[in-house]
């Protein structure tokens, strides 16, 4: 008997699903029309100008807008140069700790998770409290030069040193995913007795191993220097996100065209990620 | 093996150089930097940061912060429980994609999407007739902050809920469950680590921007990040630099005090997605 009426209920659950259906279509419709809604007036709003009707000039100005080229590629140089100091940093720190000295990793997991919990407006307070302070306190020594090097508004190595503890996090996870796939003290012991030196198995075995973790540590920071405002805008720089907001007030199309290639960008960025990831499972 | 063993560890030292380089003398000078006044150790900067306005700003951001952290971990599970039910593999990884997308899609770019749909010259507030001003106001910023916390939110529930058994259901009904009781206490307890990781994270993301808020209200709503950033390039007073460093301090402070209750949870949660 109790055996019945459990199969009684299976199938009583099972019959409401029209309804159950409908409830989804209703979710979905609602959230298409909130995310959808906004994407498709904004691009109205880029093509079309009242009174003028409908043109694409608004994307044709990007390339020539003043200051357009400069800022986008001062953004890019210091996304290549934030990758560039935050590989080379991390990879090593990780391999050293996975290799010999397994009691730091603790360390370095809360370092690596620091810069999440810390809001970034916070550490721009902290960084240019420092700079001015030290400016100050290092005039009569040559550290002064440096300090006045690193914040150049040409190339501002101080934004690299900022994004480099900004996308850590990312960096960290992301490698440390990719160390877990691989026996690294195998490999690396095994070309050492091969006589291998340290440059030489760091560059042909272990790099070639974490190619794609490699790859989406690269383009996670890729994405995160194009759109980084706060730390720039408040130590006085104008990257590409900063440019954007300085030409919004003069230039409203321009902007949200801009806006929207930028969307298109994260996307286009996130796929990579995921195409490269994809192939390592196929493997 | 054994030498290089125990120099091994010297290729973390960069690494650890250059956090406290750039973390931790930034760091330190903060919170120097708010126990000072006039030049002398003082709490009068924290204690004025917790007053008037500066405390007003406070409570806007935590507001602003729990009501789309909590929106958002309601509309975003909701949202993920339609996909995960869902049937249809192409939707639902389109979803799963633009979600992706979108939690990563914030600061100004964001702003400037809303402004042009639901702004004084918007595309969608000229259709409908929005009074002037209605997107520049606590509720409106919340409504685009929803616009990468809901995304966010399916991207942190969507595993939990596919590590919902179907078993489990059936095991529920035929010991005489109802749907009710199933949800109550059988797939919500489950899900519930999940579900406050989320909000967790809603609340950070909220709380910490500063981008979107800035090219949207400006100063009309206050906002603790706008405080920060008045102070520091000197819109007000000298000597206010200081306050900056306290309301920093009160922020990592809050923020420190959401992250501990994540941190040990993501532990737990991680336990339901395999």
């Amino acid at each position: 008997m109790a055996a019945l009426t459990g199969l009684e209920r299976v199938s009583g659950a099972d019959t409401p699903r029209p309804r159950r259906a409908w409830w989804r279509g209703a979710v979905f419709l609602l959230a298409g029309i909130y995310f959808l809604v906004p994407l498709g007036t904004a691009f109205w709003y880029t093509i079309h100008t009242p009174g003028a009707g409908v043109s694409l000039s608004a994307y044709g100005e990007l390339l020539t807008a003043d200051g357009f080229v400069r800022s986008l590629s001062l953004s890019l140089g210091l996304a290549l140069a934030t990758i560039a100091v935050v590989l080379l940093l991390a990879l090593p720190a990780m391999l050293a700790v996975r290799l010999f000295a397994p009691r730091l990793r603790p360390v370095m997991e809360v370092l690596c998770t620091l810069p999440l919990v810390v809001p970034p407006i916070t550490f721009v307070a902290g960084i240019g409290t420092a700079l001015r302070g030290g400016t100050d306190l290092l005039a009569p020594t040559p550290f002064w030069a440096t300090l006045i090097a690193i914040q150049d508004p040409g190339f501002p190595l101080v934004l690299v040193l900022a994004y480099v503890v900004l996308v850590l996090p990312f960096v960290y996870r992301s490698l440390d995913a990719g160390l877990r796939t691989m026996d690294v003290r195998t490999l690396v012991e095994a070309a050492r007795n091969l006589g291998a030196s340290w440059p030489y198995v760091l560059a042909r075995v272990i790099v070639p191993n974490l190619r794609s973790a490699l790859a989406s540590a690269s383009f996670l920071t890729l994405a995160l220097v194009l759109g980084e405002y706060t730390v720039a805008s408040l130590l006085g720089y104008q990257p590409f996100a900063v440019w954007i907001v300085t030409v919004s007030g003069s230039k409203g199309q321009l902007s949200v065209a801009v806006s929207i290639l930028s969307l298109l960008l994260i996307w286009l960025l996130l796929l990579a990620v995921s195409t490269v990831f994809g192939k390592e499972k196929g493997k | 093996m054994n030498r290089t063993r125990s120099r091994g560890w010297l290729g973390a030292l960069p690494l650890l150089a250059f956090f406290a380089l750039v973390f931790g003398v930034p760091a330190v000078v903060l919170v120097a930097g708010a126990f000072t006044a006039q030049g002398r150790p003082s709490l009068a900067n924290l204690s004025q940061s917790l007053q008037g306005g500066y405390l007003n700003a406070m409570i806007g951001s935590v507001r602003l912060s729990a009501v789309v952290a909590l929106l958002g971990a309601v509309l975003g599970t909701f949202l993920a429980y339609a996909i995960v039910t869902s049937r249809r593999t192409l939707l639902r990884e389109a979803v799963l994609t633009a979600s992706g997308v979108l939690a990563n899609f914030g600061g100004v770019p964001l702003a400037f999407f809303w402004i042009a749909t639901l702004g004084n010259s918007g595309v969608v507030s000229g259709l409908v007739g929005l009074p002037s001003g209605s997107l520049y106001t606590f509720w409106g910023l919340a409504l685009v902050y929803l616009y990468f916390s809901v995304p966010l939110m399916v991207l942190a529930m969507a595993p939990a809920l596919d590590g919902l058994r179907p078993q489990w259901r059936e095991a529920a009904a035929n010991s005489g469950a109802t749907s009710w009781h199933y949800w109550r206490f059988v797939a919500l307890p489950v899900l519930a680590p999940a579900m406050l990781g989320g909000v967790v994270l809603l609340f950070g993301g909220a709380f910490s921007a500063y981008a979107t808020a800035n090219a949207m209200v400006g100063t009309v709503v206050p906002l603790v990040t706008l405080k920060i950033a008045s102070a520091l390039t000197g819109d007000v007073l000298v000597g206010y630099e200081n306050i900056a460093l306290a309301l920093s301090l009160d922020m990592v402070v809050v923020a420190g005090l959401v992250m501990a209750i994540y941190l040990p949870l993501q532990r737990r949660t991680s336990r339901w997605l395999h």
